[in-house]
């Protein structure tokens, strides 16, 4: 976004939009500028397979931050609930690469390779070994005691929130945006 | 079974160990009246020549006088030491007791024999003793070690807590012990008003150090973590300020002399003297800093430099009236930026350890003294005062605590819970600097010394014995909010998936640009105190330096057995039973081992050990991975990558190689690779996902002229080096000057950024409820 015209009535749009005070905006579109060398839009080298982007502009980039927003002091149950969802519905969204609404074994199994790719001691045979196990564990956490021709077709969104219970999101994904400072430009 | 019958064998042998050592102790002051008495009748038996009695040459003779102190204090820390050590054998005590407890029961033990075989002249403990000898080292070591990050990002909260919480204390006590004392039923009316107050500033020394264990141990957050102990840092000085004030309005003879005047000095004076302190402490470590910068060709006297100045600024502000404590403290903390990055590897390695060493045994003497204290005839039992001490302890403790935390939770961008606050609370153990300042207390100026010694002692005891066994269990039932504990595999993987993203997004958003101050800081510090104070070198020598540190460390790691084990694991064919709890140990401990911790932001704090740093392992854990990847790379016939480095613009050397930071380690790896001469025209995408990694790092953010390129890890994932290996991890790359976000295969930070924007391109828009 080059120049604003009508700036403070789309900063107010986004505002509204994403859950942003204003200032935040403002600091996180320096920040957008400074990646993106004040181009209007961020560019994807990688030649990806379909379903990632070319370019992100500003508004896809505040979306996606809006994620990472923590809670707020004053949300009460439902709002609390929601925004819990909506962080899971993103990482949800990071395992199922293909948009099926479900993760299934190959998936999984990719992303488990991918967190232990780097490791040279480990073959991709443990990667495999551990994605599957952790996807029985799903199953039998999701779906209770399979019948042995059953044949678990993949996590589903509910499933996921199943297996996400115990465990704290909210304070873990979030970034501090709340006192974000200038950030000083490059000469 | 074998392992626990040999921790007992352990244990006995200690024991036995321990009575033998106690025989020549108990012998030692047994022997002293003897030798006392015949000493007694020959003046001059010392002498070589005059000897008046019927001498002859003895051929053996004990002469215990001239050795008598240096030897009972040695006696003393051995004895510590080896309790210490019986202590870790048994492996659960630790879990269940403080080290604190440990050391006042040997210090008991010690005052025991001393009682009990009537021991006519004890080491005792004098001011200049304490205050120059013993107290000394303890304080350098906090200093020293204090993390500094956590703590300046929490500075005014800690001030605010610590001073707040040491005055609100003191007077509370003090005036509500004067109270106490005007009601004539107690017998207490001749106690003063000033002598409340400064037994009030006294009694509220606290030390956490047992707080801080438990609290670690528990993985607590950080942020409890860090006002617990910056409370314990700054609380020394400032209730050594406040003992010093209320002395001199002690000895201004009379009550009534004082007038507003008087009071307001003194709280101009409380300003003086700490700021004063800081100031100096600072111009001592800047100077210290810098003598460092010349010590290449003699590295043993590293360590002299260090501790010589240190000391030097505690004595010099002490002469000058101003608190040497915090002087102490600031050096410390000025001095160890810099120093680290001087002084040689040993030098480093000795500082570290002598300082723990000479605070653990400071800290024993006064334990020991403490113990010798209690077991003694210098008491003075008053059922009133010293219960009464107890309860506003702990009540002014709790309202403290609460009070001032309300008010700074307002500002906090996290605050505390009403949990966490309970914790602090609880967590007010005192310890050896209450009973010095006890012990020190002028006779003259204070009648009813003993009276006050043994309430300081009934607070100790209580507090380490009853709060320090207690905390443990009561931060477990709290469940004060801590890292998760991961019960299943799939929690495992995607808490950590979690992690590695949000690190990236925080990267993304230059969230570690957060505090401005700080940044500005940093700016200051790389244009001017770095060129001052640190040695001078060539660009690329801080990654080579760090590189051949951790070379070093490999070789030595490679001698062992130390590599990461790849534990192989059961492979589940039989997947119908589900899994087994061992295989899902395995699995957990498989991906624990195989995966970085996000950046941790804490070093643990022990005074009684030294634990290795969080940075060094992950340094290390890259470092033979990076080995490891690079033998890889040459068996597949590439050219070794090693070594040729492209020239970078100096501001971005200037932000180069620091080992704690783990982003920097990560891309000075990556720097390490093939470097693209000229990347000036862009589609240098030669050897397609090394290319991504061939580019100088330039930090997000810090400036630098229109980058040859620059490279950030943003999350921590693997860098490693080569074909085979692909990293989660956030490339930013620029060529021709525009910034440009590459998601390296495996990004998770940018997959998603890519993926939801992808996903709103197609699938038409997400609302936010979606």
């Amino acid at each position: 976004m080059g120049s604003f015209h009508s700036r403070s009535e789309e900063v107010q749009e986004l505002a509204d939009k994403t859950g942003f005070t204003s200032d935040q905006i403002e600091h996180l579109h320096r920040r957008f500028k400074q990646l993106s060398g004040d181009q209007p839009t961020i560019w994807n080298l990688r030649q990806a397979p379909g379903g990632l982007a070319d370019e992100i502009n500003f508004e896809d980039f505040l979306t996606i931050m809006s994620y990472f927003r923590p809670i707020e002091m004053d949300m009460d149950e439902e709002q609390l609930d929601r925004f819990r969802k909506e962080k899971l519905k993103f990482l949800f969204h990071m395992y199922d690469s293909d948009h099926d609404g479900k993760i299934t074994l190959q998936e999984y199994r990719k992303v488990v390779e991918e967190l232990l790719s780097g490791n040279p001691h480990l073959e991709k045979e443990s990667a495999r070994s551990i994605a599957d196990g952790a996807m029985m564990e799903a199953a039998s956490i999701c779906v209770g005691q399979m019948e042995p021709d059953q044949v678990y077709e993949g996590i589903t969104f509910e499933d996921f929130l199943k297996i996400w219970q115990g465990i704290d999101i909210e304070t873990k994904m979030h970034v501090r945006f709340l006192n974000m400072e200038t950030i000083p430009h490059c000469h | 079974m074998a392992s626990h019958v040999l921790a007992c064998l352990n244990l006995w042998s200690w024991l036995v160990l321990l009575v033998t050592l106690q025989c020549p102790f108990a012998a030692a002051y047994l022997d002293l009246p003897n030798n006392n008495a015949t000493s007694a009748y020959e003046p001059g038996s010392h002498d070589a020549t005059g000897s008046v009695q019927d001498e002859r040459l003895h051929v053996f003779k004990v002469d215990y006088d001239s050795v008598q102190i240096p030897y009972e204090v040695t006696l003393w820390i051995l004895l510590a030491s080896l309790a210490k050590i019986g202590f870790h054998l048994y492996h659960r005590l630790p879990n269940l007791m403080p080290e604190s407890c440990l050391l006042i029961a040997v210090g008991v033990l010690v005052g025991a024999i001393i009682f009990g075989t009537d021991h006519k002249s004890p080491p005792a403990m004098t001011t200049n003793i304490y205050f120059l000898y013993l107290l000394t080292p303890i304080i350098l070591e906090e200093g020293y070690f204090m993390p500094t990050r956590p703590f300046f990002e929490n500075f005014f909260s800690i001030l605010w807590w610590s001073v707040l919480g040491s005055l609100v204390n003191a007077f509370g006590i003090g005036l509500s012990l004067y109270g106490i004392c005007q009601i004539k039923v107690f017998g207490l009316t001749d106690v003063t008003l000033l002598q409340n107050l400064l037994f009030g500033s006294m009694i509220s020394a606290v030390d956490p150090a047992a707080a801080l264990a438990v609290l670690e141990e528990a993985s607590a957050n950080e942020q409890l973590y860090m006002m617990i102990f910056g409370e314990s840092l700054l609380n020394d000085g400032i209730t050594v300020v406040l003992y010093d004030i209320f002395i001199a309005f002690t000895q201004m003879h009379r009550y009534e002399d004082i007038e507003a005047v008087d009071v307001l000095a003194g709280f101009a004076r409380f300003f003086v003297v700490g700021l004063g302190g800081v100031l100096f402490g600072v111009v001592f470590g800047m100077v210290s800093a810098f003598m460092t910068r010349f010590t290449q060709n003699i590295s043993a006297i590293e360590p002299l430099l260090v501790f010589m100045f240190s000391y030097l600024s505690y004595l010099a502000a002490e002469t000058l009236y101003i608190s040497g404590i915090l002087a102490m403290t600031a050096c410390a903390v000025t001095m160890k930026k810099y120093v680290e990055e001087n002084v040689s590897q040993n030098s480093y390695t000795t500082i570290k350890y002598f300082m723990k060493m000479l605070s653990s045994v400071s800290e024993t003497l006064i334990f020991v003294f403490l113990g010798v204290s209690t077991v003694g005839k210098n008491h003075e039992w008053n059922w009133a005062f010293v219960s009464f001490t107890l309860l506003f302890c702990l009540i002014w403790r709790v309202l403290s605590v609460f009070a001032l935390f309300s008010i700074s939770n307002k500002f906090r961008t996290y605050p505390f819970t009403v949990k966490d606050q309970l914790i602090i609370a609880y967590s007010g153990l005192r310890g050896a600097s209450s009973f010095s300042l006890a012990f020190l207390l002028p006779i003259s100026l204070f009648p009813r010394k003993k009276m006050f010694i043994t309430a300081t002692i009934v607070i100790i005891y209580f507090t380490v014995f009853i709060q320090g066994i207690t905390i443990g269990p009561l931060v477990k039932y709290l469940d004060v909010k801590k890292t998760n504990k991961k019960e299943s595999i799939n929690e495992e993987i995607h808490v950590r998936l979690m992690d590695h993203l949000k690190t990236g997004v925080e990267d993304v958003c230059g969230h570690w640009s957060h505090y401005q101050l700080r940044y500005k800081f940093k700016k200051f510090d790389n244009k001017c105190l770095k060129k001052i104070l640190t040695r001078e070198k060539e660009p690329k020598s801080s990654i080579v330096s760090l590189y051949k540190k951790m070379e070093i460390k490999q070789a030595i790691e490679m001698a062992e057995s130390g590599m990461i084990s790849s534990t192989a694991i059961p492979h589940c064919a039989n997947y119908n039973n589900g899994l087994s709890p061992e295989e899902v140990e395995s699995m957990r401990n498989m991906l624990a081992h195989n995966l970085y911790q996000v950046r941790q932001r804490t070093l643990s704090y022990n005074r009684h050990n030294l634990t290795t740093e969080a940075s060094e392992r992950q340094a290390k854990e890259i470092l033979i991975r990076h080995q490891h990847s690079l033998k890889q790379t040459m068996r597949k016939g590439n050219s070794l990558p090693l070594g040729r480095m492209v020239p970078v613009p100096q501001a971005a050397a200037a932000h180069v190689a620091k080992p704690e930071k783990y982003l920097d380690v990560c891309t000075f790896i990556c720097m390490e690779g093939d470097f693209p001469q000229n990347s000036g025209n862009g589609e240098e995408r030669v050897n397609s996902r090394s290319a991504t990694r061939r580019f100088l790092k330039q930090g997000l953010g810090e400036g630098g002229a229109p980058p040859l390129g620059f490279h950030l890890e943003a999350s921590p994932g693997y860098p490693g080096v080569g074909e085979s290996s692909s990293a989660p991890c956030l490339s930013i790359f620029s060529y021709r000057g525009g910034l440009t976000l590459q998601a390296v295969p495996n990004s998770f930070a940018v997959s998603s950024l890519m993926l939801t924007a992808g996903s709103a391109r197609l699938g038409g828009g997400r609302s936010r409820t979606g």
